[in-house]
């Protein structure tokens, strides 16, 4: 449980860190809450040279508004979503789910940019950023570019950021008034990873579902966008069959790898049973 | 004097027995100010760590140290050839087997000890111990006891072949260590032949691992010059370490100091002595410098002293009434690669024999054969004693499914077969004696406080409603626990006899010193001895110094686990307290110049009978032993006493648990679980419950989570504390505790043991309520850890899960 030797570094900007990426390419590794990339590092499944630790950059956390769009820094903290008045309002869903993350002292360090940008199917970040229509700025020697959620998540621990590149911020539409929410995980107890997790959004009107917006956590290789079961939701009344036919749909997309947690037979069971719960809990939180 | 008052007050102060006084171990562990092993440092100190093999059976066909020696910082690269000259790469375990200090040609389970690098630090070690090569020639692996025993199956342990004979009799295979039976197997049989009923179960309980927080680790330091060892150890059993590392290493024990600084939980896991321990010691004496060496979590959770892993077979023969007439139990009990048991001598199943339980069952025979797996050994007590969380496990789900096939009910079937009352002191048909025991008021107590009628009641309902999204579960438990070991004429290990001790020094002022044989590691001696102490001889409690776990000071005794604590050192404890009130009635009735008749004891003091006013304290007779004695009276007052119990004791309890399961996710929900334990006379009620607390999460633990899986490589899965289940506050069910007290007739102050009940008796408990949930079904066994998956696996077997 010792690591192998390293350079520890501690930029005070944006910019130099920026550098130091170019400087140390595959040698170095990004430091943010740390609660993967230490433990991966204390067993040796992660030797870098270079560590470079983004927390006393300035002004890459935080919360704000801007304009129809909520603004997060990538070094925010789960405790400050969680804390977070702006998101309590207009993104109780993330709330919802930074709370079930980890455990409070994990929450502490833990960050979003972080959860999301290690590529992890398992962390909860990436589900909740494809139902929420995310995306993300990443900056590099060239500048700036924002990649939607939908287009980064290519594979396990794999994403659509380059090696030289800082995730800075996640930037998320805020959903219309009235959109119901819900992050259903099931787990085996605090601190676990998700045997199964399913986000959903969703706008109604009266009993007919006029959108939806599913998300699934750790049950195929990335997060997961159950897009069939939001298109066989959208334009029907929500009737307990119209959901399980849905459920069907979900469970049709996940290929879960199996663990101590379960097989594959009970992870998409239980992608079935988190997304049943789910959109009950949104149905009720939805206003008509 | 003597006013109601003044009884109080002086009561108050003195803070005895009954009183639910507060620990004086926390103030230092809350503010951080522990001295655990890995806090301590010494001059010069280097840092020891083990190469370990990836393979869990395997051929050594190289090692090569070279890179590893040249690595900069390292001291000494150790392996089993540098080891062989002093002939220490094997060492004697607690089971009468030998282990493998720093595997010798070959390896028997995975993350065996290879070879042991010290250098300047645990980083510099770390680097070096990825430097050492081993080349290694994979063997066929086995894992499951019974496939152990094929007759083709690979040869586990190759120093045994051709060795038909083992420390507890015949082996009948090439992977068998030992049967033991006990009981008459005859008679059962014919019981059974007759029986008008008889019901037989499959059960596994299965490997876990103690898991303390603290991992095992020490600081061994050998002086040179002095020709001393010192080694800070985190040691259940500092005396006995002492002894068996004299003999591993021929120094005089008197030369040897092992000191148990604070320890952070043991739960069994801190009882054996391991490789580690044998490498620092080695390294130490070599190098002539301190060897520290700490395990990691994952060292400690696959390579250190497991629990459990008993493929059990019961079967009950009883007549239509549900009133049983024989016990028939036999065992594969998996020991892993060494067997290194922590039993009594003469117990190589410990005290599984106990698993006629709280029920009066005339005949009873029991066979247990160990067997060689390539798993980790262990094989210790699990916050229990011996085996009897295996033995109670195995009667309590004999009389549920002996229920379920009667139609009877649990609590019913139960009391229709308790020993009764009037029947203690009572002799099992297993050859134990029962000291005492009251078992039916116990149960009644705990139905009327959950309402049971209710919870039946309830239960039918839902049972009849196939919309219910939840299946509601009632466990009954009313288990019997045998702790205490042990009287001298049945336990021993490595031929020291179960004995404890105590040593009490009162000082001039009337304060004291009190030194103990045992060694606390969360049970709160420190807290608990001074009370009894306090009410045996008048000296407040506040007074009173307790110290335990140095070898240099502490007198002889076989240490702490298996609750024998209070059963044992307790009672020299207040034994010895006795001798120094002896001396104090001499001293004080020279003082008042009276015969030593005339004097009675009065919580804090001596007085003359009949003549109010006329007395002496404890404080005044303290100083007088220093310097107005009685004529031919030594100076002084102290006592040693090294108690050899003349019986075991019992304590038992009833427990309930009710529980509701999702039938769609597996999850289970434990709406209230109501423990009744009754540990006879009760020291420090808070402390108990605080005990039963922490017996009754582990017991959570284990029922609901905990197992340390393999597969089929050997390859141990469970490995970290993301894998290897142990609850958080949130996981944890909220206790009701209760009790009733039976004390034991054969110790001095009545006390039973607690620490452990709850472990014992809950786990069985958390079974029978999750297989009541689905007994309406046909089911009338699950094999635990009742986790969410495995519970979903059986709905869904039911087809009841969507």
């Amino acid at each position: 449980m010792i690591p192998k030797p390293f350079e520890y570094h501690s930029p005070q900007s944006l910019g130099d860190a920026v550098a130091m990426l170019q400087q140390y390419g595959d040698e170095a590794k990004l430091l943010a809450g740390g609660h993967s990339l230490l433990p991966m590092m204390k067993l040796r499944f992660a030797m870098p040279s270079h560590l470079i630790d983004l927390n006393r950059i300035p002004d890459l956390a935080g919360v704000s508004e801007s304009g129809n769009e909520i603004r997060i820094g990538a070094m925010t903290t789960e405790n400050q979503l969680i804390w977070s008045e702006l998101l309590q309002r207009k993104l109780p869903l993330l709330v919802e789910a930074a709370r079930l993350i980890a455990d409070p002292q994990v929450r502490y360090r833990g960050t979003i940019g972080g959860d999301i940008a290690h590529g992890d199917p398992g962390n909860d970040h990436p589900a909740l950023m494809l139902t929420l229509d995310a995306s993300f700025v990443l900056a590099g020697a060239n500048g700036e570019r924002v990649v939607p959620a939908s287009e980064f998540f290519l594979g396990t621990y794999y994403t659509a950021m380059n090696p030289d590149e800082i995730m800075t911020q996640i930037r998320i539409p805020v959903p219309p008034q009235g959109t119901g929410w819900c992050y259903a995980k099931l787990k085996r107890k605090t601190g676990d990873f998700a045997a199964a997790a399913a986000a959903v959004l969703l706008q109604m009107k009266g009993d007919t579902c006029t959108g939806v917006a599913i998300g699934l956590t750790n049950l195929g290789p990335t997060a997961l966008r159950a897009s069939d079961a939001e298109a066989a939701l959208t334009g029907q009344p929500l009737t307990a069959d119209a959901i399980e036919a849905a459920a069907q749909k979900v469970m049709a997309i996940c290929e879960p790898a199996a663990d101590l947690r379960g097989d594959e037979t009970y992870k998409t069971a239980m992608a079935g049973e988190m997304f049943r719960k789910a959109i009950r809990t949104a149905m009720e939180r939805c206003t008509r | 004097m003597d006013t109601v008052a003044d009884q109080t007050e002086r009561l108050g102060k003195l803070e005895g027995m009954g009183c639910s006084r507060k620990r004086r171990e926390d103030p230092r562990f809350i503010q951080g100010k522990g001295n655990y092993v890995d806090d301590i440092k010494m001059p010069g100190m280097l840092f020891g760590v083990m190469v370990r093999s990836p393979y869990a059976h395997a051929r050594i066909k190289k090692i090569d140290t070279s890179k590893a020696k040249a690595h900069p910082g390292v001291y000494a690269v150790l392996t089993a050839e540098d080891l062989k000259p002093l002939k220490l790469h094997w060492m004697p375990t607690l089971a009468g087997d030998v282990q493998a200090v720093l595997a010798d040609e070959k390896v028997s389970f995975q993350n065996q000890e290879v070879a042991f690098v010290v250098a300047e630090d645990r980083y510099v070690a770390a680097d070096a111990a990825e430097l050492v090569e081993v080349e290694y020639e994979p063997l066929p692996v086995v894992i499951d006891p019974f496939k152990a025993l094929a007759p083709d199956a690979p040869v586990i342990r190759d120093d045994l072949q051709g060795k038909d004979t083992g420390s507890h009799g015949a082996r009948k295979h090439h992977n068998h260590i030992f049967n033991w039976e006990v009981g008459d197997r005859d008679k059962t049989e014919r019981v059974f032949a007759d029986a008008e009923v008889t019901v037989k179960q499959d059960m596994l309980y299965p490997r876990v691992h103690p898991c303390p927080l603290e991992t095992c680790g020490c600081v061994a330091s050998f002086d040179k010059i002095r020709g001393d060892l010192t080694v800070y150890i985190t040691s259940q059993a500092p005396h006995v370490v002492r002894t068996v590392v004299g003999l591993l290493s021929t120094i005089p024990e008197s030369k040897i100091r092992i000191i148990s600084p604070d320890i952070g939980g043991g739960f069994g896991n801190k009882v054996g002595v391991y490789p580690g321990y044998v490498a620092a010691i080695v390294a130490s004496i070599v190098l002539g410098r301190p060897v520290k060496w700490i395990e990691s979590r994952q060292e400690n959770l696959t390579t250190t002293a497991f629990a459990r892993d008993y493929h059990m077979t019961g079967e009950l023969a009883a007549d239509k009434d549900g009133r049983i007439k024989a016990l028939r139990v036999k065992v594969i009990a998996d020991h892993g690669a060494f067997d290194a048991c922590a039993d009594p001598t003469k117990y190589p199943a410990g005290l599984f024999h106990v698993c006629t339980g709280s029920y009066d069952i005339p005949n009873a025979f029991v066979s247990v054969d160990g067997v060689y797996t390539n798993k980790f050994p262990g094989g210790v007590a699990y916050r229990c004693s011996f085996r009897v969380t295996e033995a109670v496990y195995l009667v309590e789900r004999m009389i549920d499914t002996l229920a379920l096939k009667l139609g009877i009910d649990r609590a019913e079937i139960r009391k229709r077969n308790f020993i009764r009352k009037d029947q203690f002191p009572y002799a099992t048909p297993l050859g134990l004696e029962y000291d005492s025991g009251d078992y039916a008021p116990a149960l009644d107590k705990v139905l009327a406080a959950m309402d049971y009628q209710g919870l039946l009641a309830e239960q039918a309902k839902k049972r009849a409603d196939p919309d219910s999204p939840t299946l509601m579960g009632i466990g009954i438990c009313t288990f019997t626990e045998i702790v205490g070991a042990g009287p001298s004429k049945n336990c021993d290990i490595l031929g020291i006899g179960m004995f404890d001790s105590c040593e009490i020094r009162v000082h001039p002022d009337g304060s004291a010193i009190a030194r103990m044989g045992t060694i606390t590691q969360g049970q709160g001696h420190q807290t608990t001895y001074a009370q009894i102490i306090a009410t045996e001889t008048g000296i407040p409690a506040s007074m009173i110094h307790t110290e335990e776990g140095d070898t240099a000071t502490a007198p002889y005794g076989l240490g702490t686990y298996g609750s024998r604590s209070t059963p044992v050192a307790g009672a020299a404890v207040a034994n010895a307290s006795r001798k120094i009130r002896e001396k104090a009635r001499q001293i004080a009735a020279h003082l008042l110049e009276v015969a030593p008749d005339d004097l009675e004891f009065d919580l804090d003091q001596f007085r003359v009978k009949g003549v109010p006013g006329k007395a002496k304290s404890m404080k005044e007779i303290a100083w007088a032993a220093y310097n107005n004695v009685p004529p031919g009276m030594e100076h002084g007052l102290e006592a040693v006493d090294y108690y050899d119990p003349p019986n075991f004791t019992f304590p038992f309890g009833a427990y309930m648990c009710v529980l509701d399961i999702d039938r769609h996710t597996g999850e289970t929900q434990v709406r209230r679980f109501y423990a009744l334990d009754d540990c006879g006379t009760r020291i420090n009620p808070m402390i108990i419950e605080g005990q039963i607390h922490g017996g009754l999460t582990e017991g959570f633990a284990v029922a609901m989570g905990q197992q340390m899986p393999y597969d089929d490589e050997g390859n141990v899965m469970g490995s970290t504390l993301m894998d290897y289940f142990v609850p958080t506050s949130m996981e944890t069910p909220k206790w009701e505790t209760d009790f009733t007290v039976t004390p034991s007739p054969h110790h001095p102050i009545g006390a039973k043991g607690v620490a452990e009940s709850p472990h014992v008796g809950s786990i069985p408990c958390f079974t029978s309520a999750v297989v009541d949930a689905f007994s309406h079904l046909g089911v009338t066994h699950m094999n635990m850890p009742h986790s969410s998956y495995r519970v979903w696996q059986q709905c869904q077997a039911l087809g009841i899960a969507n």
